[in-house]
């Protein structure tokens, strides 16, 4: 065998080798790390410094809010040294119950429902909150939201960010130009939608598309509802099966809600017939009002992020929202709302420190401040947040005589939380009546 | 992840194969080292053993575990028959076994029926292989794939709007208004079907092409000679031939119907009455937590590949013993 042969055989391999090696590095982001002289460490000096720490979080933040995820402890890493690695998934809500009981959970698992946290501690899987964090949350946050985050008496999480639901997005242009006024009540509301009809335009546009959870903004507008038409204590006993899902004050809030989106004449602007509240993605929803070809869209405040770059959001711009009215002029503001809550499935020091730092009012701060969301940490100033809806918000959920209660389809089991509840509403608006849709959901609780 | 990061994971894999090549070339050293008395049976033993313990890990135990599971309540408690008595009494559920056999009966039957069909009349025409081709295309899509072309097939856009929906574009040249396909009941499920057939066709296609070129020109010829029209040699003749194949291809569809999950999800997600078994199990899984409910739901779809099985086993089992 010739010398050169010899070569041609090493080479080719070799050389092989490097051009993938070569386009691999180029898959790897190189972020230098950041620099502890350059950055103020004095907010992170109680978390301590750890060498060499890795924690590793997963939740269902993906895309641009992830980022800014990243963003927001980027200094905390810097100064700590804890090296915290996230994975955004759509399906994290399905998969982590089944990591978990693998053994194969991260370190974190920010959970968007409490029944999700509440059937994870049944599993017996997570790890109680360490005192930093229940010092965090007895002093920044609300009775109520320290319940969510804890299953038979133990504490386990602190709520990170919070949504409120339950507004409704105008055009305040529109508004003026037409001389409609924001309603007070409920009923005000109803007269208004009723005059838009009259001067010829479909009031609402509504979708309620969003993949194999179809219908879920149809849920949060009922739960609206009930909340404000029967008041928290029947709410309290309907989430937690103390009255039926068929109860006649349940019944009358899907009334209430049908008399909109079951009613051609009131939806579904630009976007078709009433079938079309189901067929349209719940990002597209409220996208008709720039066109001038509705008026009104009921979404919660993160719907903000929704509208096309260049819309101004502001009381006299392009959009804005108002709380869905109460039903007496002036009564006690109730809305629903949502959360997340960071919860551990290991145990560790840097993992306590990481979850202090993420339950502080320093995080709230930071996050808030970097725009999109905000959180009901009682030390976060209101304005950090990035618009007026979301300041507004921030202070509905700081309000001192605001009655909040979590989504409540996220408080009941999975079982109709997360399947009948949506799948009802997916068959109420294709046509069922009020009565066999409550019936049907009601037979699927769970019995236990 | 840093280049250092990317570095230490190929030095980690590289590492791991060169290690289990190691150790399987030390097995097989050994082996060839062992005594000569029993050694058939030591061999038996080492070359069978990785494949039964991953049947066993990853096949017998799964299905004991979920057979269990069928009867225990979302705490693990054992419940009886609980989840089948609410299998058979949902409405949601029993539209949801109903569809099942819709499916199965319509798209193992339709697409050999039109897979067969279209083999004969290509058979031998010019430009097989072209034709051949076309219908097979379909197969190399993914189920997934498959769906998302389909769901822009039956877009909705209002009347008057653009439609971008091929279905509605051309139910308008007719001078009819847009429907709402997916989600207008019963006809949204033989909607869904029509895509697993597109898919499936061209498998029965192929195969029974196969099939038909291996009948024997003597036999055909002979028959020709009987004075048989084209009709009676395909029925005496060429559907006997093939039978085999027809088997085949049958209960291949009719399993990958029974099994159909990634259609129904993408399009429909199993709202508007399309919901099918695999569909079911693993929203109640997954989604709705309760899974004894989805391995109710799985026991039942067990139950009914079974028989389509054990048909082909005696089927083969019978064509064994003739030769």
């Amino acid at each position: 065998m010739s010398l050169k042969k010899t070569h041609r055989r090493v080479l080719a391999p070799l050389a092989a080798a490097s051009i993938l090696g070569l386009a691999l590095t180029g898959c790897t982001g190189d972020v230098a790390a950041g620099d502890k002289e350059n950055t103020d460490c004095s907010d992170y000096e109680t978390y301590g410094t750890f060498d060499g720490g890795e924690v590793s979080i997963s939740g269902t933040i993906v895309d641009a809010e992830a980022d800014r995820l990243l963003e927001s402890w980027a200094d905390f890493e810097t100064c700590t040294g804890i090296d915290i690695s996230y994975q955004g998934t759509k399906e994290f809500e399905a998969q982590i119950a089944v990591l978990a009981e693998a053994g194969n959970a991260p370190d974190i698992g920010i959970v968007p429902q409490p029944g999700l946290l509440q059937r994870l501690a049944t599993g017996g899987w997570l790890q109680p909150a360490p005192e930093a964090v229940e010092a965090n949350v007895d002093e920044f946050w609300g009775e109520d939201w320290k319940t969510y985050g804890s299953h038979d008496g133990t504490f386990y999480a602190a709520p990170l960010m919070a949504s409120v639901k339950g507004f409704v997005w105008y055009s305040p242009t529109d508004f003026e130009e037409k001389g409609y006024e924001v309603p007070e009540t409920l009923d005000e509301l109803t007269a208004l939608s009723e005059q838009i009809v009259a001067d010829g335009q479909q009031p609402w546009c509504v979708g309620f598309g969003s993949g194999d959870a179809t219908g879920w903004p149809g849920t949060d507008w009922v739960e609206d509802y009930v909340l404000r038409q029967a008041g928290a204590d029947v709410y309290d006993q309907w989430i937690n099966h103390e009255i039926p899902f068929n109860d006649p004050q349940i019944v009358a809030a899907f009334d209430a809600v049908g008399e909109i989106i079951k009613n051609p004449d009131m939806v579904n602007g630009g976007l078709g017939d009433v079938s079309s509240v189901i067929s349209t993605e719940m990002a597209d929803g409220g996208l008709p009002i720039l066109d001038g070809e509705c008026s009104m869209h009921h979404q919660a405040s993160f719907y903000e992020g929704f509208w096309p770059e260049g819309t101004e959001v502001s009381p006299d711009g392009d959009v804005f929202a108002f709380l869905l009215p109460s039903v007496e002029a002036g009564g006690e503001t109730a809305v629903t709302g949502g959360g997340e809550f960071p919860v551990a499935f290991n145990e560790g020091e840097e993992v306590d420190a990481v979850r202090a730092y993420l339950s502080s009012d320093t995080w709230a701060n930071i996050r808030v401040s970097l725009g999109g969301v905000i959180s009901a940490n009682k030390g976060l100033d209101p304005e950090n947040a990035s618009s007026d809806v979301l300041k507004e918000s921030i202070e509905i959920l700081q309000g001192e005589d605001t009655v909040f209660r979590f989504d409540g389809s996220d408080l009941m089991p999975a079982a109709v939380g997360a399947d009948s509840f949506f799948k009802g509403i997916v068959a109420w608006v294709s046509g069922d009546s009020t009565q066999e849709t409550v019936d049907a959901i009601e037979s699927s609780w769970p019995q236990d | 992840m840093t280049t250092a990061d990317l570095i230490g994971k190929i030095i980690q894999v590289v590492g791991g194969l060169a290690i289990f090549a190691a150790i399987v070339g030390l097995l097989f050293f050994f082996l060839d080292k062992a005594p000569k008395r029993g050694k058939d049976w030591v061999q038996l033993v080492v070359f069978l053993a990785p494949a039964l313990i991953l049947v066993l890990l990853g096949l017998i135990y799964p299905a004991i575990r979920t057979s269990l599971l069928a009867f225990t309540n979302n705490q693990g408690d054992f419940n009886g028959i609980d989840n089948f008595v609410w299998m058979f009494t949902q409405p949601a559920i029993l539209s949801t076994l109903l569809n099942t056999v819709i499916w199965v009966l319509l798209v193992p039957t339709v697409s050999t029926i039109v897979g067969l069909a279209y083999a004969v009349f290509i058979d031998k025409s010019r430009g097989e292989k072209f034709f051949k081709a076309l219908v097979f295309m379909p197969m190399a899509i993914s189920m997934v794939g498959a769906g998302i072309i389909w769901k822009f097939v039956y877009d909705y856009r209002q009347s008057g709007d653009e439609q971008i929906g091929l279905l509605n574009q051309i139910v308008i040249w007719f001078g009819g208004e847009p429907v709402q396909w997916l989600q207008t009941s019963p006809i949204n499920t033989f909607l869904l079907i029509i895509v697993m057939i597109w898919i499936q066709t061209g498998f029965a296609m192929v195969v029974l092409s196969a099939a038909i070129k291996a009948v024997p020109m003597e036999q055909l010829e002979a028959a020709e000679i009987d004075g048989t029209n084209a009709w009676q040699r395909f029925t005496n003749v060429t559907l006997p031939g093939i039978r085999g194949s027809l088997v085949v291809v049958i209960t291949t569809i009719s399993i990958a119907t029974l099994k159909v999950f990634d259609i129904v999800r993408t399009m429909t997600a199993g709202n508007f009455n399309t919901s099918v078994i695999a569909n079911e199990m693993y929203t109640q899984a997954f989604r709705a937590a309760e899974p004894g409910r989805g391995s109710a739901l799985a026991l039942v779809l067990f139950v009914l590949v079974l028989p389509i099985v054990i048909y082909n086993i005696r089927l083969m089992n019978q064509q064994r013993e003739i030769r």
